[in-house]
């Protein structure tokens, strides 16, 4: 392989971001290799056996070329996509504003070109990564199952990669233009957050609106939906035929998309550099702040707490990745409201949900608190007790929580004071337990480092879910008056007491 | 004779091996003391458990008569620790970023404003203070964190490398700001590469060498000590690091030969035999 070259390049990229993301799996942690790669494997398996479970009736009776077929097929597909196109725009961000190695690779005497050619492929190739991951199961038990046709599946993943990131590059770029580079790199964020989670919970809800259920795939095979559906051989079911293995549409859908994608790789990586450099002198450029000098506190305790509110508050992304987790907790809500909203008061249905909600907050919002201290050796190094730092980072969390949730909570006490207190305890003590199991995990960390909260232990994030499910049962069984509340509460305590006997401070 | 600024009595640290080794020092107060040593000398690992951000394995550490271990918070108050990378927040302008320094020192916040407007004056910092510390270069970055030291008044300032990464102009604003206040008798202990600093700047100087203390004493002191009649600091600084290094070398071998010398437990059973 000769130095400098695509390939050469390719390799190198590919090894960064294989290491960039074994560090994820193991939390950085060399001797964590061998537990991560048990536990791919582990979780292939599990896939496959799934896979096996779900594909092996339906393909043995055989797969038709009709119109079902196509929109589950295409539904799919579009399903792959939404997760595909947040994750391309998020490495397109990072690839212009991640110094890391630019500075270094654009001081070289490599061409311009190359380098953005090889950025734009492995974007291609990690934005493909999680897609097969997840997909490859179902296509070994389909190739198994119902022949070779289904590898077809492989090239069919790359073009849809291969689309999703030239959307992205021509988001960022739209963007850059438009807004400017500094907040291109916000609003690009938010863009593919919000983009990956529309699609998702959209179907959920659409599928859960029209037949009371969470399923996507009773939505692509109902009757409604296919009634609207163009005939068999509209130019809008290639993608679908290409998955199946037709071997023209199968061409057509990869030329397209490699073509597409040489386009873009053409039409912009002579701005690659000057759009680097411009991101990098702006950077996170001079920003006035609208109310100064009125930072005034008495105690250590008033200074920490309104600091974490200032922080929180003048950071949009940080506020917008936080609220994102409850975001996702509509379609359940929706569930809930839709089957038991005849049989049940409203406000024990929104309970749970609510509960679960400020759950997610809770932990995120700790996390940030706690854990995203940017300046921990200066806090650490001042005159004030561990115990004062820690209980004043609490009470600004709860603070916030309280906020919040206080509006819906008063509402619902309104109308029904017994859920109402039902919703005040399981609020106070989901967030409490939340703190709880950050304090356990807790961690010197940067805030901008939030995303990776959640790989960096999976323990505290399994425990932080399951405590909030086991709060939010414990409301709608304690707002029922069923004694079934009762086991919840144990849940809830035993996820806390998993959580402190896992956890790094006890070891 | 007035109290020392700090007293360091066999302190050590280990990690893998050890950072810190049965180190001991007497730094009097109203100075300034450059700290010298070779990368992983174990000079930031000392000043760290001074501040109580690491926890010595062994020792001894008075700040101005203060126990660090015992009253750590008492010792805090005295004291400020400026790191190599300054930390500040992002998201706070320097302004508002000295008034919450003030509230965690727990200063009357008037007096905080003021004493924030006279450092801002001071540091060159007016036309940025109520911007976002976001974007800012590394040096204006050293310039606010050594702000926020210097807000609550320490008595024992630490910097870790101070100078790395300022302009001409902004190195010699920290210079002066550093003598002023220890004219005003202020104790600032520093760790640096820049030899010329130290030579320039401290009253005395240390060289640790593998966490030990290899050469102690002013300028002079050392001039005086040196073998080779060595006068400027950088050389005087290799040679006793160099010396260090042999005499560590020295101390080894010997504990080998100790260790060859002595007979091992199989070798004694089969003497025995």
């Amino acid at each position: 392989m000769q130095a400098g070259s695509l390939t050469w390049f390719g390799a190198h990229e590919i090894r960064l971001a294989w290491r960039d993301w074994m560090s994820m799996m193991t939390a950085g942690q060399r001797r964590s290799e061998r537990f991560a790669y048990v536990g791919i494997a582990v979780l292939a398996l599990g896939f496959l056996a799934l896979a096996y479970g779900l594909l092996a009736g339906p393909l043995a009776e055989g797969v038709t070329a009709d119109t079902p077929t196509f929109v589950l097929m295409s539904g799919l597909y579009a399903l792959a996509f939404s997760l595909m196109v947040p994750q391309a725009i998020e490495s397109v961000t990072r690839a212009f504003y991640a110094r890391a190695d630019l500075d270094l690779l654009l001081s070289s005497p490599v061409s311009e070109r190359t380098l953005f050619t090889v950025r734009v492929l492995a974007i291609v190739v990690q934005t493909s990564a999680l897609a097969l991951f997840l997909i490859l199961p179902f296509m070994a038990v389909a190739v198994m199952i119902d022949g070779a046709r289904w590898l077809a599946v492989l090239p069919s993943v790359f073009a849809l990669a291969a689309i999703a990131t030239s959307l992205a590059l021509l988001v960022t770029f739209l963007l850059f233009n438009l807004i400017g580079p500094r907040r291109t790199r916000l609003v690009a964020q938010i863009v593919a957050a919000v983009t990956g989670a529309c699609f998702l919970i959209g179907t959920q809800i659409a599928a859960i609106m029209m037949f009371g259920e969470m399923s996507r795939v009773k939505l692509f095979q109902s009757e409604e939906v296919l009634r609207i559906m163009p005939g068999v051989d509209s130019v809008v079911w290639l993608p679908a035929r290409a998955l199946l293995g037709e071997p023209v549409a199968l061409l057509t859908t990869t030329a397209a998309s490699a073509l597409l994608l040489t386009v873009v790789i053409f039409a912009f990586a002579g701005r690659f550099g000057r759009t680097v450099l411009i991101a990098a002198d702006v950077g996170e450029g001079a920003v006035k702040a609208r109310t100064p000098g009125r930072f005034k506190c008495r105690t250590p305790k008033q200074a920490l707490r309104q600091k974490e509110w200032r922080l929180l508050k003048r950071d949009p992304w940080l506020v917008s990745q936080t609220l994102m987790q409850v975001f996702y907790l509509l379609p359940p809500a929706i569930l809930l409201w839709r089957n038991y909203s005849a049989e049940t008061v409203a406000t024990v249905i929104i309970t749970p949900v609510l509960v679960m909600a400020v759950g997610q907050l809770a932990g995120g919002l700790s996390w940030i608190a706690i854990s995203g201290e940017d300046a921990h050796e200066l806090v650490e190094t001042a005159p004030v007790s561990a115990r004062i730092r820690t209980v004043a980072k609490i009470e600004a969390v709860l603070a916030a929580i309280a906020v919040a949730a206080a509006p819906l909570v008063l509402a619902i006490g309104i109308v029904h004071p017994w859920v109402g207190l039902v919703c005040v305890v399981s609020i106070a003590c989901a967030s409490a337990s939340a703190v709880c199991i950050q304090l356990m995990f807790r961690s010197h960390a940067r805030r901008s480092q939030f995303r990776r909260r959640q790989t960096a232990s999976k323990v505290s994030t399994f425990a932080e879910a399951f405590s909030s499910i086991s709060w939010a049962g414990f409301s709608v069984m304690a707002a029922a008056q069923s004694l079934w509340a009762l086991i919840f509460l144990v849940a809830a305590g035993g996820v806390l007491l998993v959580a402190y006997c896992l956890s790094p401070r006890r070891a | 004779m007035s109290q020392p600024a700090l007293v360091l009595q066999d302190l050590a640290k280990s990690f893998d091996t050890p950072a810190v080794d049965d180190l001991s020092l007497t730094i009097e107060s109203g100075q300034i003391y450059a700290l010298l040593g070779p990368n992983g000398a174990g000079k930031t690992t000392t000043l760290r458990m001074v501040t109580g951000l690491l926890q010595p394995d062994a020792g001894r550490i008075e700040v101005y008569g203060i126990d660090v271990a015992r009253d750590p918070i008492d010792a805090k108050r005295i004291m400020a620790w400026v790191p190599d990378e300054p930390m500040i927040y992002d998201k706070l302008t320097p302004r508002e970023y000295l008034a919450f320094v003030g509230g965690l020192w727990g200063m009357d916040p008037d007096v905080a404003i003021r004493r924030a407007e006279d450092l801002i004056g001071w540091l060159g910092l007016e036309e940025v203070a109520d911007t976002r510390c976001q974007g800012f270069s590394k040096g204006m970055r050293q310039k606010v964190a050594l702000a926020g030291a210097l807000i609550h008044d320490p008595k024992l300032l630490i910097l870790d490398e101070p100078l790395t990464g300022l302009d001409a102009g902004s190195a010699r604003q920290v210079k002066s700001v550093l003598r002023d206040h220890v004219a005003r008798g202020v104790t600032v202990i520093l760790t640096t590469h820049i030899l010329d600093v130290a030579e320039r700047m401290a009253d005395r100087i240390a060289v640790i060498a593998r966490g030990r203390l290899a050469a102690e004493g002013t300028l002079d002191d050392l001039r005086d000590r040196s073998r080779s009649g060595e006068t400027n600091l950088e050389d005087l600084f290799l040679e006793v690091v160099a010396d260090a290094a042999i005499a560590d070398a020295e101390t080894a071998g010997a504990a080998d030969a100790a260790d060859r010398a002595q007979p091992t437990e199989a070798s004694s059973d089969k003497a025995a035999a």
